[in-house]
């Protein structure tokens, strides 16, 4: 056969393979949209989120998309949304901001989701910003504290929910500057938006001199040694870490093997307790007197009733998998979420549920205010500290609210609210 | 002869592996690859009506990745040098496209021409980079060369974290692409806008690329290949030919990392870490080495091969607590499997296996006939 | 000065287990020519095979002979059931394989242990004893060096003294000779298989307590500065890896400690650079390369 013929045969037979494939596919993958919202139907709601399931960003991370499923689920078997089930699409992008263009394309133009929940990461998500934008997809709750979600003129459909890592610097810095005044404060943050945004937050209420010693790290890293030896050398007393939870259990364990036992200030990013404790094994107590921040109920605090309704759906709906802060917060996020659908009325539309949103006044399992209003969507506006004593992680103190700006941390007082009865929110 | 000598990749390749004779057939090579992308071009745009939108981001994301497969495969396949740094080059295009948008954006300048012209200038950018690899490249051989093509896939994307002033760290910078012209109609979806603007970038560099293989050039990229030494007694300047190699491989790649830029319309660090180069190389050498044709699977299965894993998983119905431990864990186990079988089974990858089929079948009828 | 002697020791402490890591790369080169992708995700399996096994008996030594073990009879079963089928006529078939072996073990090991760390105990105290008031080697140190240094005396006793070591080493040289003088060519190579990922699993059980902790993709970033240093002390020189993988430790410690840890890279690629431009075999390389 001639070879040119031959070559464009391949070419052709190459494509017409493709088209097939595309054909044979594309036909289960209208998607249950139907209607003219997409993703909805008189049973359905589909919504999808990108996660890193797998791959070395993936540590506790992975957990939270199944506990937000299982309180779908939970809320699916009660009867659902306005008669409507809600079906959680969960996309794994290894934490690589190139798999996150093609799963949440793949959500949105194939599973034709109604929207994007709690996606995960700031690099990861930053990508898929203005691709959510111009499908008009609501962008709820991205899970991670990047002040970039909080831009309501440029991506009027994107919601933050975590607190900003500006705000949780102010707080942990608030706390150094009451309670352990005089001493040397040091700090040791990620290469990234999160140690620099949080460090900003720090050095807003300590000053730009406040800090005496300031250094980084790179996940690709893993020893700090050099780091916390610089701490050492300096004779820093207090060391505020914007660390993930591997680096918050290595840091602090290079530390007690340089025989330097600082007050740790500790992110919430990394802070809990479990899995800290998991990772340093036997030597867990090292981490007693580490002070950490979070605004969800502590995973160990089993007279909370959000905790009570939430360890219950992990026995029933997620598998009985190990309860932590990731699953509080995978159940949290679910949780709020049925609240704007419900408050969003039976005639679901991705319009109604911006508008809702901006709405706010949802009050939920969160210690502190959930900041949504039309030229705010950055999410939880502050957060509480905690403290490991006798190995058990518990909060004290009052709950505390700030800006990203130069406002003032002020106390918040207001009480917390009980879950409903049968755990699952009603139109208020 | 010395060990390093050794660590050359030995001669004996697949028996198709690009070594076919120079073809010495009238006609103009030129003409002939001209007609194989025009008419691939008409299919492809044949087909960007065909399918849903997403199906064109795909293929569009298919083309992107062949640009930098077809150059890994011509520099790997036919120049015997390896690299696995790829995805490092694909960066350098990624962000001065990036660079080139943001520029012309913030000076207000609008029209049809500046992302060719950015694009142009990232397979610029990528050529000095590529240049500068590609120098020290030939005098390197075998694990060696892989060794600092390795460490240039790491140095890339942390020197984007390094200077975050620049480039603006770990969240990367946006890349803004102009909407498709206003004459394709109000509604023209913008999937398939961007498989058009891809899909004709990219057959442009295949047909360069085609005719350079086909080249004197690619004669001597081959010669090099097979023995240096007979090569270097052919008068053919042995490291000088190496760094060409690498530079056009460059080229291309810089070129598929900037398109990859444009679909996705951000660029950031983590995109382009050392995964992604091994899974070029995987992706060339499963689709079959020093073909294009291998380079063109290569790239579908960069993309088919994840989707197909994640549909499969999904189909099974599993109880919440093995779904937790499944999730994710089983498209992988499924890609790492289908490496080793295909591998194993077709060591000449797809087109290897392929070219057998059809030389079977090939036979079995001109049997029949005489 | 205190920095500086306490930044080099950090820097040689690690550096020993990449050298043993190096070594183990090493050691499938010379036997098999191929470049072992999939050292680290093995070594990390054999890791996991001894953490199941002290989690049960409480017995950290017991789950080290056990990871040993578990390397060994691994290095065999990838020899035996996949690399043995693998074309090895282009050198990249094997690579291929390897790193498909990687994504197989990691999904296997996440679908199994999960994704979250585990927790790597260290058998010594990882605190620095100090003498005259400078903070120096750890107990944990101590081991890692005696360990190494073991396994390095070891390979090379058992190349250069037994007739096992020398049956090896004929095969990997002249394959086709050493057949037709009887050596058993292809159990060599399980047995060269075998060897290097005993090793690596040993030095896995050396450095993951040092680190993060266990997790399917603990030895990733170890892989790659210990290839690094393979690279740079040559890899057909066992004597090359321990020398490099001291030297890689090192540079990544001082620049770390005195530039800033996200430089380590760049300082990588800049000695990556420097050895291969004056020597493109490495350190150790026994031979230059011919030229003509």
């Amino acid at each position: 056969m001639h070879r040119s013929a031959r070559r464009g045969l391949a070419i052709a037979s190459t494509i017409a393979l493709l088209i097939s494939a595309a054909g044979c596919s594309g036909d289960d993958g209208s998607g249950p949209g139907g209607g003219s919202v997409p993703g909805v139907t008189d049973s359905e709601i589909v919504v999808g989120t990108h996660m890193p399931l797998t791959g070395p960003a993936s540590a506790g991370y992975s957990k939270i998309a199944p506990a937000t499923k299982a309180y779908f689920d939970y809320v699916n078997a009660n009867g659902g949304v306005h008669g409507r089930k809600i079906t959680y699409k969960i996309m794994d992008d290894g934490y690589n901001p190139a798999n996150t263009q093609q799963v949440v394309r793949q959500l949105v133009l194939q599973d034709k989701v109604f929207a994007v929940l709690n996606g995960l990461g700031t690099p990861t998500h930053t990508g898929v910003l203005d691709f959510l934008k111009s499908n008009r997809v609501p962008d709820l709750f991205v899970a991670s504290g990047s002040r970039s979600w909080d831009q309501p003129d440029k991506y009027p459909g994107t919601f933050g929910f975590n607190p900003d890592y500006t705000v949780e610097g102010k707080i942990l810095a608030t706390y150094a500057k009451a309670n352990l005044a005089g001493q040397k404060v040091c700090f040791l943050g990620q290469d990234d938006d999160f140690g620099r945004d949080s460090l900003v937050g720090v050095e807003k209420v300590l000053g730009a001199t406040g800090v005496a010693v300031k250094q980084t790290y790179v996940t690709s890293n893993t020893n700090v040694a050099p780091q916390i030896g610089a701490f050492k050398a300096a004779g820093c007393q207090v060391v505020v870490l914007a660390t993930v939870p591997g680096f918050t259990a290595l840091s602090i364990g290079t530390a007690a093997r340089l025989g330097f036992k600082p007050q740790w200030l500790v992110s919430n990013v990394g802070a809990d307790y479990p899995t800290l404790a998991k990772q340093l094994g036997t030597a867990a107590p090292l981490l007693e007197g580490m002070v950490g921040t979070n605004y969800l109920p502590m995973q160990n605090d089993t007279a909370n009733p959000w905790i009570q309704l939430f360890a219950k759906i992990n026995k029933t709906h997620n598998g009985d998998a190990p309860f932590d802060g990731n699953t509080v917060y995978g159940m949290s996020v679910g949780y709020l979420f049925v609240q704007v659908l419900l408050a969003a009325g039976k005639d679901l539309t991705r319009e109604k549920v911006l508008q809702t949103v901006q709405k706010g006044g949802f009050q939920g399992p969160g210690l502190v205010p959930l900041r949504f209003s039309a030229n705010d969507h950055s999410g939880y506006g502050g957060q509480r500290l905690s403290r490991v004593t006798g190995g058990v992680q518990s909060y004290f103190g009052p709950a505390y609210e700030t800006d990203e700006a130069d406002g003032p941390v002020n106390e918040y007082t207001a009480t917390p609210v009980a879950p409903p009865a049968n755990g699952v929110p009603t139109v208020s | 002869m010395s060990a390093t000598r050794a660590a050359v990749p030995p001669k004996q390749r697949p028996a198709d592996a690009g070594d076919r004779p120079v073809d010495r057939r009238r006609g103009s090579t030129l003409l002939r690859h001209l007609a194989i992308m025009l008419a691939a071009g008409l299919l492809l745009v044949g087909v960007s009506y065909a399918v849903e939108p997403f199906r064109n981001f795909q293929l569009a994301t298919v083309a992107a990745y062949l640009c930098a497969t077809a150059g890994l495969t011509v520099l790997t396949g036919l120049n015997g040098q390896l690299s696995l740094g790829h995805g490092a080059l694909m960066a350098t295009g990624a962000y001065t496209v990036a660079f080139c948008q943001n520029a012309f954006a913030d000076r207000g300048m609008t029209g049809g021409w500046l992302l060719p012209l950015s694009l142009g200038a990232a397979v610029l950018g990528t050529v000095a980079v590529g240049a500068v690899v590609g120098v020290a490249a030939a005098r390197l051989r075998g694990p060696y060369l892989a060794g600092v093509t390795l460490a240039v896939a790491v140095v890339v994307p942390a020197l984007a974290v390094t200077f975050d002033g620049v480039f603006n760290g770990e969240q990367g910078l946006s890349v803004p692409v102009e909407p498709p012209p206003v004459s394709l109609g109000p509604y023209f979806p913008y999937e398939r806008w961007q498989l058009w603007l891809t899909g004709a970038a990219t057959l442009l560099a295949l047909l360069l690329l085609a005719n350079l293989i086909r080249s004197r050039y690619g004669r001597t990229f081959r010669a090099v290949r097979d023995d240096e030494v007979a090569a270097r007694l052919a008068g053919i300047h042995v490291a000088r030919t190496q760094v060409l190699a690498f530079v056009v491989s460059a080229a291309t790649a810089g070129l598929g990392g900037a398109l990859l830029a444009v679909l996705a319309q951000s660029v950031s660090p983590g995109a382009f870490s050392l995964t992604l180069s091994l899974f070029l190389l995987m992706a060339v050498v499963i689709g079959g080495l020093g073909r294009l044709t291998g380079a063109l699977w290569g790239a579908v299965l960069l993309v088919a091969l994840p989707d197909l894993t994640h549909s499969l998983t999904e189909m099974l119905t599993l109880s919440p607590a093995v779904a937790q431990r499944m999730e994710g864990n089983l498209p992988l186990a499924i890609f790492g499997i289908t490496l080793i079988v295909v591998m194993i089974a077709a060591p000449g990858g797809v087109q290897g296996l392929l070219s057998r089929l059809g030389r079977a079948l090939l036979a079995r009828w001109s049997a029949r006939r005489s | 000065m205190d920095r500086f002697v306490f930044l080099t020791i950090d820097g040689l402490s690690r550096g020993a287990v990449y050298a043993a890591f190096a070594l183990a790369l090493v050691l499938i080169w010379r036997a098999a020519r191929v470049v072992n992708f999939a050292q680290g995700a093995m070594a990390v399996a054999a890791a996991y095979v001894a953490y199941t096994v002290s989690a049960q008996t409480g017995s950290y030594w017991l789950g080290f002979v056990v990871a040993i073990v578990a390397g060994l009879l691994l290095g065999a079963l990838v020899d035996r059931a996949v690399m043995r089928y693998v074309d090895h006529t282009s050198p990249l078939n094997p690579v291929i394989v390897a790193l498909g072996l990687v994504l197989l073990i990691q999904a296997v090991l996440g679908m199994v242990y999960g994704s979250e760390f585990r927790p790597a105990e260290a058998p010594f105290s990882r605190s620095a004893l100090t003498v005259g008031g400078l903070a120096v080697l750890s107990p944990y140190d101590l081991f890692v060096f005696a360990t190494i240094g073991v396994v390095v005396v070891g390979l090379a006793w058992i190349f250069a003294r037994t007739a096992v070591g020398l049956r090896m080493r004929a095969a990997a040289f002249a394959p086709e000779v050493s057949r037709l003088l009887g050596v058993n060519v292809g159990g060599m190579l399980t047995l060269g298989w075998a060897l290097a990922s005993g090793v690596g699993a040993l030095a896995a059980m050396l450095v993951i307590p040092t680190e993060l902790g266990l997790h399917p993709h603990a030895m990733d970033l170890v892989f790659v500065s210990a290839f690094t240093a393979a690279v740079v002390g040559g890899l057909d020189s066992p004597p090359g890896a321990v020398v490099g993988g001291l030297v890689v430790g090192l540079l990544l410690s001082y620049v770390s400690g005195y530039a800033g840890s996200d430089l380590t890279p760049l300082a990588v690629l800049v000695l990556l650079l420097a050895v291969l431009l004056v020597r493109p075999g490495g350190l150790f390389a026994p031979v230059a390369a011919r030229r003509v």
